[in-house]
């Protein structure tokens, strides 16, 4: 490793029973000058407690706004390999299967061209390369498109979408994930790439209400998958997870948060009216439970991290709707909501925080939908109400 | 590589999934109807025509180097017909048709330091940020942190005896790239003083407007200081969450003795049972001490203890406090309250007490 004033504190994080990120970065350091000073620079953070990156200035590929995080050490002089430093964001495939042979060549570019350390994946789903020079960002963009791979998104514009497994590999998925993700990335290549938003916009898709990409939290447009008919009992299979010793009653009628079931030690009642697609009782006894046929999604909006104006979660604005190819209902919604919020939102205002600041009544009438009690967890208490006259 | 190609392309997309798809699931899109877990880490699928696919899912620290991505695809060949995948938290995944190759590849993983696990009731891998890695604005390290709690709960992904599944997620800062506001246990990167205005400089890389209108609680001012058209802060009005040193660089709040971590808990995404919920501040602050962080990895492990030992099948975190009350919790996991604890953002007197419920 690199001479530095700096005693190693890092090699305290290479032994232990979970895999070590500075093993990965000393690998790539045996041949990238760049991932060595990242070591010596990752020390000297571990030693002073504070970190040494700058962001700022515009770096990218031609003809893009977005997909480079451009980085630079504020130590140029002491870690010059690292003195630019970059990011780039690849699109994933959807669900993040890959062929081992294509991805063999991602790294053969990236060895070659960049650091060699990778994170798989970034937050919002994107393959990350960390660490190249502005220089190489032409190049690695031409050699990544020759082999198929395009940027993902940065800054203010529609973001990388992601999904769930979904039906590739998962008996719950209530629609195809991976084709609504891939034709939306594929419809709106222009918003991905360059961004003309007030801030960013991120889709995810999940399958089912169990949401394995955390969409609900973690998305400006959720759309889960959801049945509106009976769960599909196997009389059977309910009792035979009772003779192998399940606790129906505690684990499972009891854990039902609509209190919607009952077991009689032989057969298993749902009022499926009252049912609220939790998911719970079917997670458990999937072998004997089995969600409806009538199948879709619901469209919920709006979830985001604090910054600036508070966390959020999504909240529903399409109760159930069919989910099939070319999608044309979901993307008049979606850019009746971007033409909106693009001309209505403030910079760096999400849409959500838009929709708490205008009130989703009004937005629901500027994108042209009806309201309904599904949207809300109750009406409202005050009484405030800004009542229209004809 | 070594010739350029000769036409440019652009907004090609990402490669079609359907090109990467193991040949088993491909043949079976759609058509799955049950799985079992057949061990930690290992599960299998079952589908309409009775073909069936095994999973490996294997524990990753997410920042790999492209020799250990190699490492995966030679396990893919070997294993899996030149296929994998990853999975939502980082974790890498092998699916395989046959089910003889489960054992050796379970082997070779774990050979590769890689444990096999984080499934069903268990602790899967912990989502994270960049921190002092990458990132300009982090008020820790990501990686280490997650490496020394995971050392020490490493058998909670190798093993499926929680009560439920347990979350743990990781953010830098309140930017939260890793999204923790909705995680069992979120161990949250915080600064705790004002920005420092550099005066002289920010007129010259900064946006005074811009910089004004990023502050949630309007503390950051335009001002005339010395003839010089800048900003100021009103420091009591400060609560660092940093936006204004995103949008510009003259004000820097990274402070290596102030700077440290908050651990939240009780947040969930998904619809099982009770709806998601935010996590909530249950330890405000915790000063930073790279390498190991020993007080956070303590922290965590206390918690995910009472919780393992307390709560009821399939209670998750936030289910489990919302039963026995938030008093309890903090007895429980020995927590002093404080007046950290108590919201005074908006709608904060929605998270007040307005009820005599109350355990004795």
């Amino acid at each position: 490793m690199p001479e530095q004033k700096f005693p190693d504190k890092l090699q305290e994080l290479k032994s232990g029973a979970w895999p070590s990120f500075v093993k990965e970065i000393e690998n790539a350091a045996q041949t990238s000058p760049m991932a060595k000073d990242l070591y010596g620079q990752l020390n000297q953070s571990y030693n002073e407690k504070i970190g040494h990156w700058k962001h700022g200035g515009i770096v990218g590929v031609l003809g893009y706004g977005g997909g480079v995080i451009g980085r630079y050490s504020d130590l140029p002089e002491t870690w010059p390999n690292v003195s630019h430093f970059h990011t780039m964001r690849i699109n994933q495939p959807a669900a993040w299967f890959y062929r081992a042979e294509d991805l063999r060549k991602v790294c053969d570019i990236w060895e070659k061209r960049g650091s060699g350390l990778t994170n798989m994946h970034g937050s919002t789903g994107d393959i990350i390369l960390l660490g190249t020079t502005t220089p190489e960002l032409e190049p690695i963009f031409n050699e990544l498109t020759a082999i198929g791979f395009d940027l993902g998104g940065s800054g203010s514009c529609m973001r990388t979408p992601s999904c769930c497994v979904g039906p590739a590999r998962c008996e719950w998925a209530m629609y195809d994930t991976l084709a609504l993700t891939y034709d939306l990335t594929m419809t709106y290549q222009d918003e991905l790439h360059r961004p003309a938003f007030p801030y960013k916009f991120k889709f995810k898709m999940a399958g089912c209400p169990n949401d394995c990409v955390a969409s609900i939290a973690r998305a400006d447009m959720s759309i889960i998958g959801i049945w509106r008919d009976e769960i599909q009992i196997d009389q059977d299979a309910v009792r035979e997870y009772a003779e192998r010793g399940l606790n129906i009653q505690s684990v499972v009628v009891g854990r039902c948060p609509t209190r919607c079931m009952a077991w009689d030690s032989k057969e298993l009642f749902i009022d499926n009216e009252n049912c609220s697609r939790c998911m719970h009782c079917i997670n458990v006894m999937h072998r004997a439970l089995r969600p409806g046929n009538d199948r879709g999604a619901t469209l919920l909006i709006g979830s985001k991290a604090p910054i600036m104006e508070g966390a959020l979660l999504s909240s529903v604005l399409v109760p159930f709707l069919e989910i099939v190819p070319p999608y044309d209902d979901i993307k008049g919604l979606v850019n009746n909501i971007w033409e909106l919020w693009a001309e209505e939102g403030k910079n760096r205002e999400r849409v959500g925080e838009f929709i708490q600041r205008v009130g989703l009544a009004n937005f629901l009438d500027a994108i042209g939908l009806e309201p309904e009690p599904e949207m809300i967890a109750f009406p409202r208490e005050n009484p405030y109400v800004f009542y229209r006259t004809e | 590589m070594a010739a350029e190609p000769v036409k440019r392309v652009t907004d090609i997309g990402p490669p079609h999934y359907g090109k990467y798809l193991p040949p088993v699931v491909k043949a079976n899109y759609g058509k799955w109807v049950d799985h079992e877990i057949l061990e930690p880490g290992v599960m299998v699928h079952i589908a309409e025509s009775g073909a069936k696919v095994y999973t490996v899912r294997a524990a990753s620290p997410r920042l790999i180097s492209v020799n250990k991505i190699r490492a995966y695809c030679d396990l893919a060949d070997k294993y899996c017909e030149g296929f994998l995948r990853f999975t939502s938290r980082n974790n890498v995944e092998f699916l395989t048709a046959k089910a003889e190759n489960v054992a050796p590849m379970k082997k070779d993983l774990e050979a590769l330091g890689h444990p096999v696990g984080g499934m069903a009731n268990s602790i899967s891998n912990i989502v994270h940020t960049q921190g002092w890695v990458h990132c300009h604005s982090a008020a820790t390290d990501a990686s280490g942190i997650v490496k020394s709690v995971m050392d020490a709960l490493h058998e909670e992904f190798t093993h499926m005896r929680m009560p439920g599944k347990l979350r743990i997620a990781l953010a830098c800062c309140l930017n939260m790239c890793g999204a923790v506001h909705c995680s069992d246990i979120a161990i949250l990167g915080i600064h705790r003083k004002p920005p420092k205005v550099e005066t002289e400089r920010l007129p010259k890389i900064c946006e005074i407007p811009t910089a004004v209108a990023s502050c949630p609680t309007a503390a950051v001012r335009p001002a005339n200081i010395s003839g010089v058209n800048t900003v100021e802060v009103i420091e009591e009005s400060c609560m660092y969450c940093a936006n204004c040193f995103t949008v510009c660089p003259a004000m820097k709040l990274n402070d290596a003795e102030n700077d440290g971590l908050s651990i939240w808990v009780g947040g969930k995404v998904s619809n099982a049972r009770h709806e998601p919920m935010f996590s909530k501040l249950a330890i405000p602050y915790i000063p930073n001490n790279p390498p190991c962080w020993p007080e956070v990895v303590d922290a965590v492990v206390n918690i995910v203890k009472i919780w393992s030992k307390n709560a009821q099948p399939y209670e998750r975190m936030g289910e489990w406090i919302e039963r026995i009350g938030w008093p309890k919790f903090f007895k429980m996991a020995g927590i002093p309250f404080s007046r950290e604890h108590i919201d005074d953002f908006k709608h904060a007197g929605l998270t007040y007490k307005r009820s005599t419920h109350i355990r004795f």
